[in-house]
């Protein structure tokens, strides 16, 4: 009796995954983009047998920026790497799993879409937050990940800085600044998306420093009675690159699909995806479509504030850096 | 005899000392350095300490429990005592993202205990509690037999030489638990030292404040700082070995004293 | 002949064995109480979540193929892993129950120790044998042998975190039965292997069962340990435990919460088939061949 319905179960789990495509590719990618990829890997599958008649499949890894490329240096196969930032993706070029110059290898600085940081307040502010110094107000609860494990929480505190160093005048008041907000924080958790769920769905304090993109999927998710998005005068542009992992690639023949997958970015439908994902383009013209579903934000680069990723890095992040110094006092 | 050696070595030894032999790429000055640094200091402080304040109450809890199942019949007494082992069974990601809704402050528990003030989850709290639910199972598990075999006659000897109950149970009973007890405690203890799945959730991963050392270890990896992460993994390692190597001295030391087994 | 007073049995007074009213009831209310909000209600937060939105949107969340993919390898890797221990355990035991040796303290805590160390050590230490910086990374990436970030590396890490159960599940058993039997059965003219199959194997088996099932359970729900060395390939590397992580942080909560109440079942029916197992080692114990 009861075994033909566990042999019928064992057949249908075992039997699932018949399909092969012809070429499979494996994308390491960071916590907040799988619905983004989600969306863009199906396009990308469809144009690509279109041109080419070939079957291609993508695998999808995502997790913090730093663990992911965490994996990749110690082996995980990925094809392609779409991290949080460029430092993430020069760790794996550190260890030669691909070109030092990958950044110049694709236009925009390997960054096809764009981000940035925006607040994400409950329904009708009540705390009535609208720029940075409302962080460091009293009474004020703000949710931020851990800038040691995730790419998007460096960002958050980069862009904290940076409005703190135009707004006061010296690293000094910055580094002063940003102790203070760090001081509203009651939760540390290890990614973006981790900070969102304590946020959103646990209830836990009164502003969450988020993704551009991130602020809006929560609000389609829970709804736009439930949250408001606030986007501060000035912050910065999040620029998270992609690159090929060229020693696996090569390693699997893949290089030239791999090459085709994310130049795909850079086509009309590419950008246009990342636009409906609420990532910003770069291609102007699909920028001026979508141009009322993001907030006028004066945007900084990390190269004009910070001098590049490797000096923000060593400067802000590193063991004894600002970062561990604040958390020391 | 030679296969068990070899297998073990294979699964465990081999493995373990890669371990050690990593944080050869230290010199002892870096050693000491990274282990005695602030963050890794409060780290495994909050670790051991909290792990132990969990035992604490696991060792009285357990004692009360066990001491309900054995002794005393009360209606649901069975499924009361399955249920003991269900910390034990329940994986601990799903026990994570249980107990966080649970006491989330807007979660069955969390919220009356957020009216009166307290905050469970995303504070040491948190950990603390995640720390008791897994720790449940060893102290009730290893005295429940010990009980259960006590002779009820030694009991009736020292009520007929004049104890009281209380005398009885605290001078007579208990004594012959402690080895019991003891190693109930150890054992609950390890493993929330080590204990990652379930806390990681509802601890609130602040440095310094509610970040456990499993997590310290995730958080160096994901920096690329291996000798960081080996160096805090081995400290940890040479704690649970040397518990677990007092749980084992303690069990044969207890065999020996009672010769009657 | 006049039987000394002294020696006629008085029934024992009530109090000798037990406890006022009172006290026995603050006892057990303590330890119910205790057992209902730490143990069910977590429990029941699960199910309760599961169902939240309707029996139909828990049937669809583990239809998804992601689930069944890890539903199908988290089944793989708790059968590679427990029949192995199954194996080594059952030599391991042997070797410590049936010899003595110095360092056997030192042999038994060795065996324990997967038991009390952190999942993430023991994610860690394969990481640092087989990842790519590892000792053996250069190795096998020469050979192109792939073992993080692949069935490999999760099987063995599953099977370093539940090594201990089937050995400490038959130590004091076979203690316990000690090795008359065995050395009859020798001297009988049975070989090595007959008096394992015949005497030893039915003497156990039961205490196997046992270890074998705690084994399963903790290969089903390992977290920490393939968590650091799974990769997260979705629809690939990713267990049940790891999806439960996954889907919970995709804001599809009743999808994590259906995945994780397929395996809190599991720990029940393995609570159930454990109660039933103890009963029959308690008989086991009377009357040794059953």
């Amino acid at each position: 009796m009861i075994r033909p319905v566990l042999a019928a179960a064992a057949g249908l789990l075992f039997a699932g995954s018949a399909y092969a495509a012809d070429v499979s590719l494996l994308n390491v990618s960071y916590d907040p983009t799988r619905e983004l990829y989600a969306d863009f890997n199906k396009a990308f599958a469809a144009a690509y047998q279109k041109e080419t008649g070939k079957t291609v499949e993508i695998k999808q890894s995502h997790g913090g920026s730093g663990s992911q490329a965490r994996a990749v240096i110690d082996g995980l196969q990925a094809d392609v790497v779409t991290l949080a930032l460029a430092y993430d993706i020069d760790a794996v070029a550190a260890k030669g799993l691909t070109d030092t110059g990958w950044q110049k290898r694709l236009p925009l600085n390997a960054s096809p879409y764009t981000s940035t940081i925006v607040f994400l307040v409950r329904k009708g502010n009540p705390k009535g937050i609208k720029d940075w110094d409302d962080l460091t107000k009293k009474g004020v609860e703000v949710i931020t990940p851990n800038p040691k494990t995730s790419g998007g929480a460096r960002w958050n505190y980069l862009a904290a800085w940076g409005y703190a160093e135009k707004k006061f005048g010296s690293a000094e008041k910055a580094k002063q600044f940003v102790g203070e907000l760090y001081k509203h924080v009651p939760v540390l958790d290890t990614g973006a998306r981790g900070s969102t769920v304590t946020f959103v769905e646990r209830g836990v304090g009164d502003v969450l420093l988020a993704w551009e993109n991130e602020a809006f999927l929560a609000q389609r998710e829970f709804g736009k009675d439930k949250f408001e998005i606030v986007a501060p005068p000035l912050s910065i542009l999040a620029e998270p690159p992609v690159a090929i992992v060229d020693k696996v690639a090569d390693k699997k023949g893949t290089r030239a699909v791999a090459e085709a997958y994310l130049k795909y970015w850079y086509t009309r439908e590419g950008q246009e995806i990342a636009a409906r994902n609420s990532y910003r383009p770069r291609d102007s013209e699909i920028a001026k479509e979508y141009e009322k579903s993001f907030a006028k934000v004066e945007l900084f680069t990390i190269d004009d504030v910070f001098g590049g990723w490797t000096k923000a890095q060593k400067e802000h992040f590193a063991e004894g850096g600002i970062f561990d110094q604040i958390y020391k006092n | 005899m030679g296969l068990t050696l070899t297998w073990l070595s294979v699964i465990i030894l081999i493995p373990l000392a890669g371990l050690f032999l990593k944080t050869f790429d230290l010199s002892l000055e870096q050693f000491w350095g990274i282990v005695t640094s602030r963050r890794t200091l409060n780290a495994l402080k909050i670790s051991f300490g909290l792990s132990f304040a969990a035992a604490c109450v696991n060792l009285v809890m357990g004692t009360i429990v066990v001491w309900a199942l054995v002794r005393y019949r009360f209606p649901g007494r069975r499924l009361f005592d399955a249920i003991v082992d269900i910390p034990f069974a329940l994986p601990t990601a799903v026990a994570g993202v249980a107990l966080t809704q649970l006491f989330a402050q807007k979660g069955w528990l969390g919220a009356p205990l957020a009216e009166l003030g307290i905050k469970v989850a995303f504070t040491p709290i948190g950990i603390f509690i995640a720390m008791i639910f897994i720790g449940i199972p060893f102290v009730v598990r290893t005295v429940q037999p010990v009980l259960l075999d006590l002779d009820v006659e030694i009991e009736e000897a020292a009520a007929s030489l004049g104890a009281n109950r209380w005398h009885t149970v605290f001078r007579v009973i208990l004594p012959s638990l402690i080895p019991a007890l003891l190693t109930g405690f150890a054992l609950a203890f390890a493993r929330a030292v080590g204990e990652y799945g379930s806390v990681i959730f509802i601890a609130g991963n602040l440095p310094n404040v509610s970040e456990i050392a499993p997590l310290l270890i995730v958080i160096r990896l994901s920096e690329f700082r291996y000798a960081d992460a080996t160096a805090i993994a081995v400290v940890m390692l040479v704690a649970s070995f040397l518990i677990i190597f007092a749980v084992n001295r303690l069990q044969r030391w207890a065999q020996t004293r009672l010769p009657a087994h | 002949m006049n039987q000394p007073q002294a020696f006629t049995y008085t029934p024992p007074r009530d109090d000798v064995h037990t406890e006022p009213g009172a006290i026995r009831f603050v006892i057990v209310a303590l330890a119910v109480l205790f057992l209902l909000i730490f143990v069910v209600l977590p429990l029941v937060v699960v199910f309760a979540s599961a169902f939240s939105k309707g029996v139909m949107a828990y049937v669809a969340a583990l239809g998804e193929p992601e689930a069944l993919s890890a539903i199908r390898l988290t089944l793989l890797v708790a059968a590679i892993s427990v029949s192995l221990n199954l194996v080594s355990g059952v030599i391991a035991a042997w070797a410590i129950a049936k010899f003595d040796f110095a360092g056997k303290t030192f042999l038994i805590t060795l065996i324990d120790l997967p038991f009390s160390v952190s999942p993430v050590i023991s994610g860690l230490v394969f990481v640092l044998l087989f990842g790519a910086q590892g000792f053996f990374g250069p190795w096998l990436q020469a050979h192109d042998i792939r073992i993080l970030f692949a069935l490999p590396g999760i099987a063995l890490a599953t099977i370093f975190v539940t090594f201990p159960f089937v050995a400490r599940a038959l130590i004091p058993l076979m203690q316990e039965q000690g090795t008359q039997e065995e050395e009859a059965a020798i001297s009988l003219g049975a070989s090595g292997l007959q008096t394992f199959f015949r005497v030893t194997l039915p003497n156990i088996k039961w205490g196997l069962l046992y270890g074998v099932l705690l084994c399963n359970a903790r290969a089903m729900g390992e977290f920490g340990a393939v968590s650091v060395v799974s990769g997260h390939i979705r629809g690939e590397t990713n267990t049940m435990p790891l999806l439960v992580e996954i889907l919970y942080n995709e804001y599809q909560f009743v999808a994590s919460f259906a995945i994780a109440s397929l395996l809190a079942m599991l720990a029940l029916i393995t609570l159930v088939a454990k109660t039933v197992l103890e009963r029959r080692l308690d008989e086991g114990q009377v009357v040794s061949d059953d």
